[in-house]
């Protein structure tokens, strides 16, 4: 295209340092052995243990989905290393002032202030670097209101009935190839527990940042809101350049009891590899939540804007009567990036309801795909649901894909499906700038413009984040 | 109005410039005065609106020579945004249509844009909505288009006065209107030619270009230009027009090519 969009500079990935910090990290390779070293390096209990060897031994006799629209070279999971975490504890932090200053540095220019004085106000960080859970802030406050938040680990240590109750129950360790991995090696990731009857008083918000070259990253989440409680969780992500790929395999369950409601949104900035498509994160995610309770909602918001290859399904199982599921997605790929992405809503109570917004933004040379199942159960009566899927294609190099899956078994379900497709071109962008309006702010009115319904979810303070960062990624890519 | 001695807005010369390669100027000549409006008439490919996007900085359309003077400054090097910051406005034949952009949103933004430029302090989005609302009596246009997307589901009028209204709004030094009147019925013509005639003063300058005589009866041009095969080959005043309407192209061809002859 025109030569002078091409000449505005691509925006480097500004995430992309590396913290030099001595860690505690384990040869490569995974076996009977690293599983148990691993949970011994956490002094989990025998429990835990049990459910590690069962995934692990599950998982040799998987083998990796070839469904997705996604091509990439085969992983040598020999090649990973499997836990590798920074040096310092192993005993317990009781203030921030323990933590290695080198971390707070690292957070800190990643934007995510950890310590008392610049907290964001009104949001507790649990900051994960590598493999670790390193601060979690707001304990005590949150305590009070008897909302527990902290790091996998610790809730094994203090909370190992709560973990033995509901880890797995949403994914089973042999779900699939991914999650199976992660239920063997995962080393940690955060842990919410909310009360009955309590909105929790404030955001709560997991960080999490690789830093070793050749780690992998296996974080677990588990969130319990229980009856008539209240929840809103977000996560962040990011990790330094390097040119060669890393593995990154995430479970996220969610357990909503009666009339619960669990909202959790990600806004994924994982390195997605230079315009070549050399580095970048292999992003192979399973989430889903479970609405066990009646009248419960859960609530996935994403917006995904890293990572080498996205493959990921943020699901609801909508089990308990008049439950809600909803999903609201912007993924947005350049370059080589390759995302296969989606939901899946499974209506199994009645009167289970869900909502699916996806928005696809596919630039450069890559290749974006919603996958998405919509499925009314035999005993669904009266389950609804509204899907409506948006693509918005940037030059002409880039690929846009939707397959939507609906399985119906009970006649009085009712699915509306929705789809469309864009294009930002050369003349939308001219007639901007006949009015005087930079490229950026053109780009950045039509994708803020497209991606309204999704931003509108996001809680405020990272609602302008996503905004910027969409515009960010893809200054220079209009051509 | 033709204003003696007032100050020259554009010139151009010996403009020539390519498409994918197919040279569809030829070497255009042509001047605008502080006050004036001239009309550029011509059958369908003789290069019209090729000039109006030329201009205006399409990136699509190459220069490959001559040059264009706008008050002073070399347009050509100039970027298309500076160009409209400048006071080039071009009112397009097809008004693009950009959803999820609210037109309050795409007016503010434009409107800010010319003032960040002039290294004025912009306008908020309250002190922008009085501003607006006056605006939006030049075309008559009701409050409800502010809200909706940019164009998305506008008739071909509303698109018009759509484009008029942001003419309005950035008040150019240079307003060209490429084939204003195509696709009009004839009261949103009037309206539209009247936003038009509000809009042109002593100071600024307006370039029609129009395939119809029609557009001419409401505003009425100082100058008339003929355009053929990427050349201006005939100008005159609004008798020209009339002429043309009455005896067509090829009556002008013919007298140039006579003029040639001789």
């Amino acid at each position: 295209m025109s030569a002078t969009v091409k000449t505005l500079v691509n925006q480097p990935y500004k995430y992309g340092f590396v913290t030099d910090i001595e860690s505690d990290t384990i040869p490569r390779g995974l076996s009977e052995d690293v599983v148990r070293l691993i949970s011994a390096k956490k002094n989990e209990p025998e429990f835990m243990l049990e459910f590690r060897l069962k995934a692990y031994r599950q998982w040799l006799k998987m083998t990796e989905p070839t469904w997705p629209q996604v091509k990439y070279p085969p992983i040598n999971y020999q090649d990973i290393i499997y836990y590798s975490a920074p040096k310092q504890k192993p005993k317990k932090l009781n203030s921030l002032d323990e933590v290695d200053p080198t971390l707070l540095e690292a957070f800190e220019k990643l934007g995510i202030s950890l310590s008392e004085q610049k907290r964001l106000s009104n949001v507790a960080v649990d900051a994960i670097f590598d493999s670790v859970s390193v601060a979690t802030t707001f304990k005590e406050k949150l305590a009070k209101e008897g909302v527990i938040f902290c790091s996998i680990s610790e809730a094994l240590r203090e909370h190992p009935e709560l973990i033995q109750k509901y880890l797995g129950s949403v994914v089973p360790i042999a779900d699939n190839f991914y999650a199976a991995l992660n239920s063997a090696v995962f080393s940690d990731g955060s842990f919410v527990y909310i009360p009955k009857n309590t909105r929790c008083p404030m955001e709560l918000s997991t960080y999490f940042r690789i830093n070793t070259g050749d780690s992998g990253q296996f974080e677990r989440t588990l969130i319990i809101a229980e009856e008539g409680s209240q929840v809103s969780y977000l996560e962040g992500c990011t990790a330094p350049m390097f040119d060669t790929n890393q593995l990154h395999a995430a479970v996220v369950e969610l357990v909503a009891l009666d009339n619960a409601e669990i909202k959790y949104s990600t806004v994924q900035n994982w390195y997605a590899g230079d315009e070549n498509g050399k580095g970048g994160i292999y992003n192979f995610v399973t989430k889903r939540g479970l609405c066990q309770g009646v009248n419960s909602k859960i609530s996935w918001t994403q917006v995904e804007t890293g990572s080498a290859i996205t493959w990921k399904y943020p699901s609801c199982v909508l089990v308990g009567d008049n439950s809600v599921g909803e999903f609201y997605s912007v993924a947005l790929t350049n370059h080589k990036q390759q995302a296969d992405t989606g939901t899946k809503m499974i209506h199994i109570g009645k009167n289970t309801r869900s909502t699916i917004i996806s928005k696809g933004i596919s630039a450069g040379k890559s290749q974006n795909s919603y996958r998405g199942l919509v499925k009314i159960g035999p005993k669904a009566n009266g389950a609804r649901n509204y899907s409506q899927c948006d693509s918005m294609l940037i030059g002409d190099n880039a690929q846009a894909n939707t397959f939507p899956y609906i399985q119906v078994q009970n006649n009085t379900g009712k699915v509306e499906h929705e789809a469309s497709t864009s294009k930002i071109g050369e003349d939308q962008l001219f007639y901007f700038s006949q009015r005087g309006i930079s490229l950026e702010d053109a780009i950045s009115m039509m994708i803020s413009g497209f991606c309204k319904d999704v931003f509108n979810q996001l809680p405020m303070e990272f609602a302008v984040e996503a905004d910027r960062l969409l515009s960010l990624k893809l200054e220079g890519s209009v051509g | 109005m033709i204003i003696e001695n007032s100050e020259v807005i554009l010139s151009v010369r010996d403009l020539t410039a390519n498409v994918d390669s197919n040279q569809i100027l030829k070497g255009v000549n042509l001047e605008l005065k502080a006050g004036e409006i001239h009309a550029i008439m011509g059958p369908n490919g003789s290069g019209k609106s090729t000039l109006s996007k030329v201009l205006a900085g399409h990136p699509a359309y190459e220069v490959t020579g001559g040059e264009v003077i706008f008050q002073g400054q070399n347009l050509l090097e100039m970027e298309p945004q500076e160009r409209a910051r400048g006071g080039v406005f071009l009112a397009f034949q097809y008004p693009l249509e950009i959803p999820g952009v609210s037109n309050v949103d795409f007016l503010r933004v434009a409107y800010n844009s010319g003032r960040k430029a002039k290294g004025l302090e912009e306008l908020d989005a309250f002190d922008f909505d009085e501003l607006i609302q006056e605006k939006l009596d030049v075309v008559k246009m009701n409050p409800s288009f502010l809200s909706r997307s940019v164009n998305e589901g506008f008739s071909g009028g509303e698109k018009k006065r759509n484009e008029i209204l942001q003419m309005a709004l950035l008040e150019p030094k240079l307003a060209i209107l490429d084939e204003t009147d195509s696709g009009l019925d004839i009261d949103a013509l009037k309206i539209v030619a009247n936003g038009v005639n509000q809009l042109a003063k002593p100071d600024n300058a307006t370039l029609m270009i129009t395939h119809y005589q029609r557009l001419l009866s409401y505003i009425v041009p100082d100058f008339v230009h003929v355009m053929e095969g990427g050349r201006i080959i005939s100008s005159g005043t609004k008798e020209l027009a009339l002429e043309l309407e009455e005896r067509g192209y090829e009556w002008v061809r013919e007298e140039e090519a006579s003029e040639v002859g001789v």
